[in-house]
């Protein structure tokens, strides 16, 4: 059977940013009825393409044909009602409002000027009710989960006009359940003949979920592929174009030398946040942190960093009682911290990758001590080069950069302080296979080196490919530590979140 | 050519050589300058000599607003800083005596130092917001001058402290050279040393900065005491160009119009990059403005409202986003329309 006209068309476009080209020639086709995944390495151009197709961006070259017709976008709001929606990894509704208001806000059915607040709910609970959702739709959407939230994000989307709607890593902080959730959302909305562009790190989820894929490499084209027609490997192949034998390098781990404890943590605790938990980190050892959004993991690599004060317990380390109240104390001590939250705790988005990286170095030296710009160039030189971040200029402004750059970026300004401890909270989250290979060899490497490293990711395959050991974390409580031996495996680690560690 | 049009300080620049154009397309001997006496004298000089004031209040608002604050109180510490120093000086046996007027300067500068300090503590000690933290000196401060000075006008017969902003030196005005020296010690400390770094990147996000170990909380109090410290200055050139000071009008207002000068020169208001130069550009633009409203003969009751048209100017042309919007329009559409090709029949978006 011939495949249904695409409903969009892009074909050669070309967008320039200064210094940088973001995409080049790039086609690329929606069809009705189709789940179409846009893949690609952070910086590769996914979320460009996206946003010169929905007028976020002016395009430098190409066109765009939306069924037929050729259109130019100046703004969300005009792709929007040329039937392109949009739904973001963070929600962009308004939280304090309810269900219905945020579903119909902007376009609220009138009469004679006023609001009809119960033909509103009304219609809000049966959008809702065509994607299985039945929730009181009057209640806040604050007072939903994330997912939720997403699925109203979606139901305002389709409302509004979607022919073609764009899910930009809508998965990226949903559990499994959740995940399943909107799966089923969008088979449902695939079988109404609506054209949806999904964007995931998730390479399962794509599989699961979409019928083709584009690729694109450094703000080309790689091809476009039915999805069944193209194995795991060879995609990961085509969207970092090497190989992946460099991510399986990784797996045996050397077990971790005995040698003197780093950092001792004795029934450290902070109320509201973390109940008291024990835990040593020693000289060269990789400690992971396992358990779900929430279980007290960031907490835990806040308080050993000083960014929150203990209420309770002792901090020792090389032996020695210390009380970190500021990030700086525990920065003398050796002790680096890799926020999650990369945007909000970590860059200064208007400074140039230079100034980020050199940043903390120049914060442990003071302002009168300035670090010299030949030593900066060669710092900075090693690290752009070593972690390979793109593009490599260190006068670029770090908001210009990709997230798994940016990343990168402040994994930079860590190690060049060269700590003791580095702990990593969530390092490769919202980045692409190669960069995450690339994270995880070089905290292997760091750890063989004598580097401590607390490792905290969400991906149990991860931590456990890493970690000498792994802490368990439960509704804020540390539930268990075991160790990284032969016996144990994701499952392992699962249950033991499961069951809270009683055996 | 668009590099130079790009160039962030471009527009403002644009600005100060119309203004000047204007000027001297009414006043033709407008731009000469000449020795007199050994002095140099000229509407270029003056312009400079009077607009040395605000070009010290700017530099040390231009820190303050980078670290994402903001300073209402520099209008008062000029008037106190001036009062206190009048009041020494009018007290001493000999008006004239050097280490008089010298302790006279040291005392009204250490108490902006002082209140610069109070501001930054109330700012990143107890965490009020900065505009209202620094309103309460901007009106307490009013009222300490006028308790300084009794509630008069306290007038000096000092030729020692007559230099400081009616003096010359190596025929400048000596406050272009007081300028010239805080521009000079400014720049050093922020671009040489590495506080400007650590400043931008408190403005630009102060989480950020606190986990990557700044020590934001000194850091902003210090650049508070500077701010303050530049107003003093300021207040002593103002008192000491006309020997007296007036706790009720001395430096009024004159905190916006530093902020507008910062803002000229393309410090965002939200903190983060800041731009010296930029900033004395703007100051220039405002008293070039100033200048230029007395010499072409703008009726003295509509003065007020011409400036606030120019200013608006000013500020729209620099905003990219109205600049695209008012003068590229036809140019945006162009990005839109499809590559032609030869072998591809093109459809033309009427």
């Amino acid at each position: 059977m011939a495949p249904p006209a695409p409903i969009l068309q892009m074909s050669g476009i070309c967008k320039e940013f200064p210094g940088v080209k973001a995409l080049s020639g790039v086609d690329f086709r929606l069809l009705p009825g189709e789940v179409h995944a846009l893949m690609g390495e952070n910086g590769a151009g996914k979320s460009t393409l996206i946003k010169v197709l929905t007028g976020v961006y002016a395009i430098d070259g190409g066109r765009i044909t939306l069924e037929g017709e050729d259109v130019a976008f100046t703004g969300p709001l005009q792709s929007q009602q040329a039937g392109i929606s949009t739904v973001y990894q963070e929600v962009n509704l308004c939280a304090n409002l309810s269900v219905a208001e945020n579903i119909f806000i902007g376009r609220e059915p009138r009469r004679l000027g006023r609001i009809q607040w119960k033909r509103m709910r009304r219609r809000a609970t049966e959008l809702l009710a065509g994607l299985d959702l039945d929730i009181d739709v009057s209640a806040p959407l604050s007072s939903y989960s994330l997912a939720v939230q997403q699925m109203v994000a979606i139901a305002r989307a389709v409302d509004i006009s979607a022919r073609v709607l764009i899910l930009d890593e809508p998965t990226s902080s949903l559990d499994s359940g959740e995940v399943e959730q909107l799966f089923r959302v969008m088979r449902r909305l695939k079988a109404e003949g609506i054209a949806i562009l999904f964007v995931s790190h998730f390479l399962d989820q794509i599989y699961e979920i979409s019928d083709r894929m584009t690729i694109l490499r450094n703000g080309s084209l790689v091809g476009e592929y039915l999805t069944s027609e193209l194995g795991q490997v060879e995609l990961v192949g085509k969207m970092i174009g090497r190989e992946l034998a460099d991510l399986e390098k990784l797996e045996d781990r050397p077990p971790a030398r005995t040698s003197e404890p780093l950092v001792e943590a004795e029934a450290l605790g902070r109320g509201g946040a973390i109940e008291p938990f024990t835990l040593t980190v020693h000289k060269g050892e990789v400690v992971g942190l396992a358990g779900l959004l929430g279980s007290g993991r960031t907490e835990i690599a806040r308080l050993l960093f000083g960014a929150d004060h203990a209420s309770t317990g002792a901090l020792r380390i090389d032996g020695e009682p210390v009380t970190l109240r500021t990030p700086r104390l525990a920065m003398n001590r050796g002790i680096a911290f890799c926020s999650e939250n990369r945007r909000a705790e970590g860059l200064v988005p208007d400074l140039t990758v230079r100034e980020n990286i050199v940043l903390a170095l120049q914060a442990m030296r003071g302002w009168s001590r300035p670090i010299p710009r030949r030593t900066q160039d060669e710092l900075v030189d090693k690290y752009v080069a070593a972690l390979n971040i793109r593009p490599a200029d260190p006068d670029q402004l770090v908001r210009n950069l990709s997230g798994g750059n940016q990343q990168k970026v402040l994994l930079a300004r860590w190690l060049i302080l060269e700590p003791r401890l580095l702990i990593l909270d969530e390092p490769t989250r919202g980045i692409d296979v190669g960069a995450k290979a690339e994270i995880q060899r070089l905290v292997a490497e760091l750890s063989d080196g004598g580097m401590a490293v607390l490792f905290v990711s969400a991906e149990l395959e991860e931590v456990l490919r890493l970690s000498h050991k792994v802490a368990v974390l439960r509704d804020r409580r540390l539930v268990a530590e075991l160790p990284n031996d032969d016996g144990l495996t994701t499952g392992v680690i699962m249950e033991t979140i499961a069951s809270g560690g009683r055996s | 050519m668009t590099a130079l049009v790009r160039h962030r300080l471009f527009w403002p620049a644009a600005v100060l050589v119309l203004l000047l154009a204007a000027n001297v397309a009414f006043t033709p001997g407008f731009l000469s300058i000449e020795m007199k006496d050994g002095h140099l004298y000229g509407s270029l000089i003056d312009i400079f000599r009077f607009g040395a004031p605000l070009i010290l209040v700017a530099i040390g608002m231009t820190l303050v607003i980078a670290t994402g604050g903001i300073d209402l109180s520099v209008g008062s510490v000029v008037a106190i800083s001036g009062a206190l120093a009048c009041l020494h000086i009018s007290g001493l046996p000999d008006q004239n005596d050097v280490g008089g007027v010298l302790a006279a300067v040291g005392l009204a500068l250490g108490l902006a130092l002082v209140l610069g300090a109070w501001n930054g503590f109330l700012v990143a000690g107890v965490g009020i917001q900065p505009i209202i933290a620094t309103l309460i000196i901007m009106v307490a401060g009013r009222g300490l001058a006028q308790l300084i000075t009794d509630g008069q006008i306290v007038t000096v017969n000092s030729d020692s402290y007559k230099l400081i902003g009616g003096g010359y030196w190596l025929t400048l005005p000596f406050g272009i050279l007081i300028v010239l020296a805080v521009l000079a010690l400014t720049a050093f400390l922020t671009r040489r040393l590495a506080l400007g770094l650590l400043v931008e990147s408190i403005g630009g996000n102060a989480t950020a900065s606190r986990l990557a170990g700044i020590r934001s909380r000194g850091l902003t109090v210090a650049v508070y005491a500077f701010c303050a410290l530049c107003a003093g200055i300021a207040g002593l050139m103002i008192s000491s160009n006309v020997s007296s000071a007036d706790g009720n009008n001395a430096g009024l207002w004159i905190e916006l119009d530093a902020i507008l000068a910062v803002v000229i020169g393309g410090t965002s208001l939200m903190g983060g990059r800041f731009s010296l130069g930029g900033t004395v550009l703007g100051a220039l633009v405002i008293q070039t403005l100033t200048t230029t409203i007395y010499s072409i003969g703008i009726p003295p009751e509509t003065t007020l409202l011409f400036k606030a048209l120019v200013v608006t100017v000013v500020c729209l042309v620099q905003s990219s986003a109205f600049r695209e919007k008012v003068f590229q329009r036809r140019g945006r559409r162009r990005p839109a329309a499809p590559r032609a090709t030869d072998d591809e029949k093109v459809e033309v978006p009427a």
